[in-house]
């Protein structure tokens, strides 16, 4: 019984299920929180691309751990199995990732080229779609509403 | 084995064909064609160059819109917002876009996809046409004349909902063109890429203008296709329904549209089906109108809406 139990744990282990999952965090700002709710309080944060190790999972949400030693639950939308390689500066952490890591490297469609973008289309105007960014509703708002509102928390 | 050369060259053709063919609708095509390939040479017949050959071209040919991350995700959108507001004047009313906000927030935090990059964001535009617009990554406009068809919380959170859906199953990536993204994707995944000076921003960034005009056309003269139109009515149910709105609201707002509805306007009826369409898509969900809200819901609503 015993060998049984050991050749499963050592199946389990070569098949990388036994192992946590490492994720990246690919919004720009993630909150880490005490349950698997929007609503549950923040205990940490975490920014794009960050590392982290999964160490359970429930109804869309992650368990998680960062190196810094933080740990809460976010959404798994925050999340993605790649590994997110961060530009900084000419001689940057992209050299010697691999494509998959390349595309995600802060690098495509990104402000540089919104901003070459600009150049040839100088008739847009984004200043309202900036203001459109800058209306963040604060959780205590949003419990407020809800709770209010008699809606779902 | 007579002709080995020719039986090396069939190889080569067949593992490209089905590599190709796989390519053409399947998602791990990838990986499938990295075993496609490994199996190939193991058998002698192809070699590990023309292996690396084949694999590369396929990696051309999926990109997709699933390769576009949250973060370049993003940045279409805003340039798209950018669009559709260069084509209509911005409501500035402060108390107005707050709700929106706040109905929106309520909403997002319920659908599949609650986090975007830079989250998702609301605002009113100063039209009288019947429009709403969701670009990429979750800029949400709605015109004033869509807003006077609701005339609950409820059927406002309905409009918000369905608009949320359009951005949580990614119809506007979705609305770019195959074969768009592959200079663009394709060349960042290079090394030459490393620098990303000159020739390299000039290519990526006309297929991000190609890209923007193929979802500003979508969303503002021809429309997403019925089908899509319905998925994002299924996903603003099921928002509404976790939210804690009524389902029905939105059959309800669509019964008010219904009554302002004149397919001739080149704004939402020509971009999306008739009310009556999307309401018997509702039926058959089990979906009924229902015109209700509670007193708080309703109370705030007509004094966020008051000034339209």
């Amino acid at each position: 019984m015993k060998k049984w139990v050991l050749m499963g744990v050592a199946a389990l282990v070569a098949t990388g299920a036994w192992a946590a999952k490492e994720m990246s965090v690919q919004v720009r700002e993630g909150q880490l929180r005490n349950r698997a709710s929007f609503l549950g309080t923040v205990t940490g944060t975490v920014a794009y691309g960050d590392r982290v190790v999964v160490n359970q999972t429930m109804a869309g949400w992650c368990e998680v751990a960062t190196a810094a030693g933080a740990t809460g639950w976010i959404h798994e939308s925050a999340l993605t199995p790649k590994r997110i390689v961060i530009a900084s500066g000419a001689n940057d952490a992209r050299i010697g990732a691999s494509g998959e890591e390349v595309a995600l490297a802060g690098k495509g469609f990104n402000k540089e080229v919104e901003a070459a973008y600009k150049q040839q289309n100088q008739n847009l105007d984004y200043t309202w779609v900036d203001w459109m960014g800058k209306q963040v509703v604060s959780e205590a708002q949003l419990v407020n509403f809800l709770q209010q509102g008699g809606l779902a928390q | 084995m007579k002709n080995p050369s020719m039986f090396k060259r069939l190889g080569f053709a067949t593992v490209a064909s089905i590599v190709l063919w796989l390519a053409a609708g399947c998602e791990s095509v990838n990986q499938l064609a990295q075993l496609g390939t490994g199996i190939a040479v193991a058998t002698g017949s192809i070699t590990t160059n023309e292996a690396a050959s084949i694999n590369r071209a396929t990696t051309a040919v999926t990109k997709t819109f699933e390769d576009i991350t949250p973060e370049q995700e993003y940045y279409i959108g805003r340039t798209v917002a950018a669009t559709v507001l260069a084509g209509y004047k911005p409501n500035s009313d402060q108390t107005l876009n707050a709700y929106l906000n706040e109905v929106g927030q309520a909403l997002a935090m319920f659908s599949e996809r609650p986090e975007t990059f830079g989250g998702y964001r609301f605002m009113a535009l100063a039209s009288d046409d019947i429009n709403a617009f969701a670009a990429p990554g979750g800029f949400v406009l709605v015109t004033r004349g869509l807003l006077k068809c609701c005339q609950a919380e409820d059927q406002l959170a309905a409009v918000l909902a369905h608009e949320i859906g359009h951005v949580e199953q990614r119809h506007g990536l979705r609305a770019i063109k195959t074969g768009r993204l592959n200079s663009a994707l394709t060349i960042l995944a290079t090394e030459s890429a490393k620098n990303f000076g000159g020739q390299n921003l000039a290519e990526v960034t006309r297929a991000f203008d190609e890209s923007i005009n193929d979802i500003t056309t979508t969303l503002m003269n021809s429309g997403y296709s019925r089908k899509l139109e319905y998925e994002a009515d299924g996903a603003a149910a099921a928002i509404l329904k976790k939210a804690g709105y009524r389902a029905g609201a939105l059959a309800a707002m669509l019964e008010n549209m219904a009554k302002n509805w004149d397919a001739s306007r080149k704004d939402f009826a020509a971009t999306h089906p008739a009310p009556a369409d999307r309401l018997a898509q509702l039926r058959k969900l089990g979906i009924a109108p229902d015109f209700g809200s509670n007193n708080a819901r309703q109370q705030r609503f007509l004094a966020a809406t008051k000034a339209l």
